[in-house]
């Protein structure tokens, strides 16, 4: 099957700070694949370089095989990537209902047909869908700035799915989300990759979700990759256990 | 109290009050008399204000920018009316390019928001209101200098001249409650929903598909073009413009206004106008203390409720409302605590 991204040899430095040192990896269509390693190992941004947040030193990053260095992140959205951020990164001044709507509203028509169209962009009923699948139903026309902790995190997960995307690269999903919680979000993500058919990158400390969750598994230290494969290989690593627990 | 019908009964009833509040309704057996010539000047110049205003809501209520040039955006289009008008071209003229000219350099001007934000970018639209101040000044071949332009001519509508200030307080009522349905429909739009998410998160609002450039832009441009018409209706309200009420001062002033009124609040310029415009003229009893009693009132305000006179309101009608409110049920499955 063609990979949908293609990361090659892509590198990003701060100053004298090498963050991502000529990181290379594919992500193949339908796949779930999970980004681990230690604090500071460089996976936000490596994510930061893809997403076109950061601008690479060096490297090159491709979907369905064509370039995207050097395009905005809006840009990269409305070429169906989505992304959640290691922070939480609602609107809280908007309703959750309103959050999701503009999650979607700039994959809808051209800019002056939203002005002159209808408020919600005709997209209320996927609103009421992606709410009533991430059981935030009670909640959909809160302030999000309202919500708790973990239900503002299955808001930022939803927001992320609203336009249909075909890559989606979650950066922690599951930090600050309690047990309950944590298994419905696993199970949404599940069924979103089957019935869907989205393709997941996901970032996670939370081993027992990452392990679960991911058929493969590309691990980061100090900017390098330094193993990858399916988890249980990658579990007993010694090169993972050693960037984990040193030596 | 809150429902659709309420609020256009209330919008009705404010207008019908606004429009009535400076005319002489003795002959219909209702004990008013009308408001005197410079009664009705101050309203007229308190609308023209608040369209102003609503430009800088746009911008830093509504988008989360910064602007300290509306007072040069006002002059732009005073002075753009002023000029076209005396020239003999029809006021509607003038009126649609003075809003466009101060549209187009809104656009220049947003282009720093691209790069600075917050105090930065404060500075950089003040320097754009000394720049201006400055052209008004020493362009005396067109701008007249430090004399300004007289005898600017007020508008006729349908052959009726509007030469009469209750005329054309009706006039300006009419203009601005058009400015006003359409900054009303531009919030309530999608563009108002990219507007807010770029307040309150831009790089979020980019990743989900928000081409922050140009809502940035827009935002800018609308909220300048705003300044513009605010100018174009100036210019005839007073019938001489000099550059002194386009400098840096009255640009502060549009500020405060926003920040008293409400940032982000529909009618919080309405609300921060009528302070900057009307009180001065309640405290004149006070005479030369009056200011000193405007600053200490804006003081307290802001020291005990900086969300404003609207946030205010807002926060003592929860506060009524408190005990009444029944707790939202939950699934079981989704209760956490929070971290």
């Amino acid at each position: 099957m063609s990979p949908v991204l293609e990361v090659r040899d892509l590198a990003k430095s701060f100053g004298g700070i090498h963050a991502v040192r000529g990181v290379s990896f594919d992500v193949r269509e339908g796949e779930i694949l999970g980004l681990i390693g230690p604090n500071g190992s460089g996976k936000s941004t490596l994510f930061n370089c893809i997403l076109g947040q950061l601008a690479p030193t060096r490297g090159e990053v491709r979907v369905d095989g064509n370039s995207v260095i050097g395009l905005r992140p809006s840009e990269l959205n409305r070429r169906g990537i989505g992304r959640t951020f290691q922070l939480l990164q609602v609107f809280p001044q908007l309703s959750v209902r309103e959050n999701l709507i503009l999650a979607g509203q700039e994959h809808k028509g051209t800019r002056l047909s939203r002005l002159f169209g209808p408020r919600d962009v005709g997209l209320s009923a996927d609103a009421e869908r992606m709410i009533g699948f991430f059981r935030l139903g009670h909640l959909a026309d809160e302030k999000a700035g309202s919500l708790s902790y973990g239900q503002q995190k299955l808001l930022d997960c939803a927001m992320a799915f609203m336009a249909g995307p075909r890559l989606v690269l979650l950066d922690e999903p599951a930090g600050g989300v309690n047990l309950t919680m944590l298994a419905g979000l696993k199970e949404r993500l599940e069924a979103l990759n089957k019935e869907a058919g989205a393709t997941f990158v996901v970032i996670e400390h939370n081993m027992e979700f990452v392990m679960s969750l991911c058929s493969r598994i590309l691990v980061l230290a100090e900017g390098e990759i330094i193993a990858e494969g399916p988890p249980a290989v990658v579990r007993n690593d010694p090169k993972v256990i050693e960037a984990y627990l040193g030596r | 109290m809150t429902s659709g019908p309420f609020k256009l009964a209330l919008v009705v009833t404010v207008v019908a009050l606004l429009a009535l509040a400076p005319a002489d309704l003795t002959g219909f057996d209702i004990p008013w008399p009308g408001l005197k010539r410079y009664g009705t000047y101050i309203l007229t110049l308190w609308l023209v204000t608040a369209i102003a205003a609503m430009g800088v809501n746009l911008i830093v209520g509504y988008a989360g920018q910064e602007t300290l040039a509306q007072a040069a955006f006002l002059g732009v289009g005073a002075y753009t009316t002023a000029l076209m008008t005396k020239a003999g071209i029809p006021f509607g003229v003038a009126f649609l390019v003075a809003g466009a000219a101060a549209f187009i350099i809104g656009i220049v001007l947003g282009f720093p928001a691209l790069r600075v934000q917050k105090h930065y970018l404060a500075f950089v639209t003040l320097a754009f209101t000394v720049f201006v101040w400055l052209l008004f000044r020493n362009e005396e071949w067109l701008t007249g200098g430090v004399s300004g332009i007289s005898g600017i001519p007020r508008p006729s509508l349908f052959g009726q001249s509007l030469r009469l200030a209750l005329h054309y307080y009706w006039f300006t009522l009419a203009v601005a409650m058009l400015l006003t349905a359409a900054m009303w429909w531009l919030l309530r739009s999608p563009w108002g929903r990219a507007f807010t998410a770029l307040r309150e998160n831009a790089i979020r609002a980019e990743s989900l598909g928000v081409d922050v450039r140009t809502y940035t832009l827009l935002a800018f441009a609308i909220g300048s073009a705003y300044g513009g018409f605010a100018g174009a209706l100036y210019a005839p309200l007073v019938q001489f413009i000099d550059p002194a009420p386009f400098a840096l001062g009255p640009s502060l002033l549009f500020l405060l206004m926003i920040v008293v009124g409400g940032a982000g609040s529909f009618v919080g310029p309405f609300i921060g106008a009528a302070v900057a415009v009307l009180l001065p003229e309640w405290l004149r009893f006070a005479e030369g203390y009056y200011l000193i009693i405007y600053a200490v009132l804006v003081m307290t305000m802001m020291a005990f409720c900086p969300s404003g006179i609207v946030g205010l309101a807002q926060r003592l009608t929860v506060v009524r409302r408190r005990p009444q409110q029944q707790p939202v049920a939950k699934p079981a499955v989704l209760e956490e605590a929070k971290p």
